[in-house]
């Protein structure tokens, strides 16, 4: 079992040089002249206008809490598929009541307008 | 040997970048460290050989918790901006919470995991099965599921999802009618 | 050491098999053989990128009547994506001014390390696996799910409007289409059994495209969505946004960001031949083992696999240069009201009537009752779309949907609202796109 995520921790450390030579080198091979104008943000050819970081949409938090839900939902299910074949009806019977109660909740998200992107 | 030392290595990282998370005043390096901290458990849950619980602690914490906090971060246009201390001065209060604390884990870690010589904890760890280890997370499947194990708190954890969800929407959503006062 | 064997073992791609019999078995030797799988499949990895970019360039230039790159490196331009390369390196490293140092460089670095990740477990010959692990596709869900936040480290730390708004529609379109991803991928771990993708690849005797076609579907929108090609490629939407995410980017540290694009793309692509079109299986000659015990099948299983996730790639390739691209609320409503639904009546479904056939069943017919099953879930997703297309025209006098023009207005089109691609209307996301904080126009979507 651990022999088989050895070979993941490997990766996890390895994996970082690949990125890392290109970039290296293009620090090393690029010119490198800065000034102030070269470093303005890149927005519209004129001068960027207030704080980079306003206010968002609440939308956009919605989508991640509907999202959690069903994140959360999908490491229940992924053991109960695996185990599909050992299962029997009532196991399903089950299952399938825990997919119906969330369901049910983006049935009440999509009722409330919740999903409208507005 | 080597899992003791990637063990440590797991903790350190783990820990630092904990203490990180408090100490920083950038509320986004903030919840960067507490994603690198989420990743070092990730690792510890891997080295005890729950890899599902590794992965799900991934899929769930990295994947949608920390980007639910970043997302409330950048919601709240203050919090951006705000440079005051993390700390308050309230010194005794936290000593006295944090030795409860302690005094619970160790009562129950030690009612738990009974202290022994640390060689002999070693012998008696107990050999798990290799197949038992390979087919855990169907295990871990039907458990959810059968009459006999688990079905009610997993039907409960449902009702609990079901109800996080209409409870945010509830909190984050204006009421019909409100939408011209926003 | 012995060159014959050596020889008998590349070709036959058991090389790990030859290092055990001349170093001997041990906990030394594996780690010599692991170190060697990463640095081999991380560098076919990037290799294989500056062909695929040269490969898009080709097909797309095709399809537009173009003829694409054609002067470095002779007629076929075969060379163009090494010259690019050779600019990209020597480009000057731009530090944009108010850029977080951390989030900003962290952010090319991690994008690819996190589609490197995935590969570890993509089975791309009998034997030829970087690791089987037993929970594999919930292993390249977490990964795939983790890197999401790395778009919102690069938008946060480039201190640029555009790349803040193209990192925030990334997310959370990535992060919708993850939900019926998820729920498409159960439907084949439910009939393998199993979440290994070797494990998925050996049981299907018949490739699950035949078993489970709807969600070999809504797999494939969801990895278009995924990657952010075209047409859900607003959140690089050149027109809008300039770039999105990696606007601010330059140099090696833009072509990063491309990198990791064209190494998810075709990761996904061996994805969806590993779990709908049956891998490498190839009639049982990828098994084959030759007398004197070299596996050669591996070769044919190899070639196999590499035929069939380059026609998955020349897939996403047509898609993105026939599609125009989409809007940011056509996008999540195909999502949230069309894909999740859909997938979870499917899995509903699946998961019950795979139950009421006894075990035992021919595999056949097996197959036919799911083929059935899908094909009545097709049709009768249709039906409702069309009503709901119906009465959404009645509803809005002129019979028109949201304004949009020159949309066929009969039979299965009428699901048009959900998603189908319409003219593009660019004006209201110009409006949304500069200002960000601003309200949006209210687009007449139903």
């Amino acid at each position: 079992m651990l022999a088989e995520w050895q070979y993941i921790g490997i990766f996890v450390a390895l994996s970082p040089i690949f990125p890392l030579a290109p970039v290296v080198l293009n620090r090393l091979l690029g010119p490198h002249r800065p000034n102030p104008i070269k470093q303005q943000t890149y927005e519209c050819g004129i001068e960027t206008v207030g704080d980079t970081w306003i206010q968002f949409k609440v939308q956009y938090y919605i989508y991640a809490l509907v999202f959690v839900v069903f994140d959360i939902e999908a490491v229940f299910l992924f053991p109960i598929a695996a185990a599909y074949g050992q299962l029997d009806l009532f196991a399903i019977g089950a299952t399938a009541l825990f997919i119906f109660l969330l369901a049910d909740g983006l049935i009440y998200a999509w009722s409330r307008g919740v999903l409208e992107w507005v | 040997m080597s899992q003791q030392i990637i063990f440590f290595l797991l903790a350190a990282i783990t820990l630092t970048s904990a203490i990180v998370v408090v100490t920083m005043r950038n509320l986004f390096h903030a919840a960067l460290a507490l994603m690198v901290s989420f990743l070092g458990v990730a690792g510890i849950y891997i080295l005890l050989e729950a890899p599902f619980l590794g992965m799900a602690q991934l899929l769930v914490y990295i994947g949608a918790i920390s980007m639910l906090i970043i997302f409330a971060i950048m919601m709240t246009r203050r919090l951006m901006q705000t440079n005051e201390t993390p700390f308050n001065s309230q010194v005794i209060g936290s000593l006295i919470g944090s030795l409860l604390v302690l005094a619970i884990l160790v009562l129950v870690i030690g009612r738990l995991y009974p202290l022994a010589p640390a060689d002999a904890v070693l012998q008696t760890a107990p050999q798990v099965d290799p197949a038992v280890l390979q087919s855990s997370v169907a295990r871990m499947g039907r458990s959810f599921v059968s009459a006999e194990a688990y079905v009610l708190p997993f039907e409960l954890a449902s009702v609990l999802l079901l109800a996080a969800l209409v409870g945010s929407i509830i909190i984050a959503w204006p009421r019909r009618g409100e939408e011209d006062n926003q | 050491m012995d060159i014959l064997d050596l020889l008998k073992s590349l070709l036959s791609l058991s090389l790990g098999d030859f290092i055990r019999r001349t170093f001997g078995t041990g906990p030394g030797t594996e780690l010599l053989i692991d170190i060697g799988g990463v640095v081999m499949l991380s560098t076919f990895c990037l290799l294989i990128v500056i062909f695929l970019i040269w490969l898009t360039r080709k097909l797309i230039a095709r399809m537009q009547d173009r003829i694409g790159p054609n002067r470095v490196g002779g007629r076929f331009g075969l060379l163009q994506t090494v010259a690019d390369v050779m600019k990209l390196l020597t480009k000057e490293v731009i530090h944009p001014s108010g850029a977080d140092w951390v989030a900003f460089n962290a952010a090319p670095i991690l994008i690819v390390i996190a589609a490197l990740l995935v590969w570890a477990v993509m089975p791309f010959a009998p034997g030829v696996i970087g690791v089987d692990l037993n929970i594999g596709i919930f292993y390249v869900m977490a990964i795939s799910s983790a890197s999401v936040i790395v778009i919102l480290l690069a938008g946060w730390g480039s201190n640029n409007k555009y790349a803040l708004l193209g990192a925030f529609r990334a997310v959370a379109q990535m992060v919708s289409y993850e939900v019926p991803m998820i729920l498409a991928l159960l439907v084949p771990i439910i009939l393998a059994g199993t979440m290994s993708t070797k494990g998925i690849i050996d049981a299907q005797t018949i490739p699950f495209i035949f078993l489970a076609p709807i969600s070999a579907l809504i797999f494939y929108i969801s990895t278009l969505a995924e990657t952010g090609r075209t047409p859900f490629d607003l959140l690089e939407a050149e027109s809008e946004i300039v770039a999105g995410y990696h606007i601010e980017y330059g140099g090696m540290k833009f072509g990063m960001f491309f990198l990791a694009e064209f190494i998810n793309t075709l990761f996904w692509a061996g994805l969806f031949v590993t779990i709908y079109l049956g891998g490498y299986r190839f009639f049982g000659l990828e098994n084959w083992v030759s007398a004197d015990g070299y596996p050669y099948g591996r070769l044919i299983g190899l070639i196999v696999f590499f035929a069939k996730v380059f026609f998955m790639y020349f897939v996403f390739d047509w898609v993105r240069s026939t599609l125009p691209r989409v809007r940011v609320d056509q996008i999540l409503n195909l999502n949230w009201k069309f894909l999740v639904p859909v997938s979870l009546v499917l899995l509903f479904a699946v998961a019950i009537v795979d139950k009421l056939i006894p075990t035992g069943t021919n595999a056949i017919v097996r197959m036919v009752i799911h083929l059935v099953l899908n094909v009545v879930i097709a049709a009768a997703t249709l039906e409702i779309l069309r009503r709901r297309g119906r009465q959404n025209r009645l509803a809005t006098p002129g019979g028109g949907s949201g304004g949009a023009v020159a949309v066929p207005h009969d039979g299965h089109d009428g699901g048009h609202g959900h998603g189908a691609p319409q003219p593009i209307e660019d004006v209201p996301d110009v409006l949304d796109a500069p200002l960000g904080a601003r309200e949006p126009v209210v687009v007449p979507v139903h």
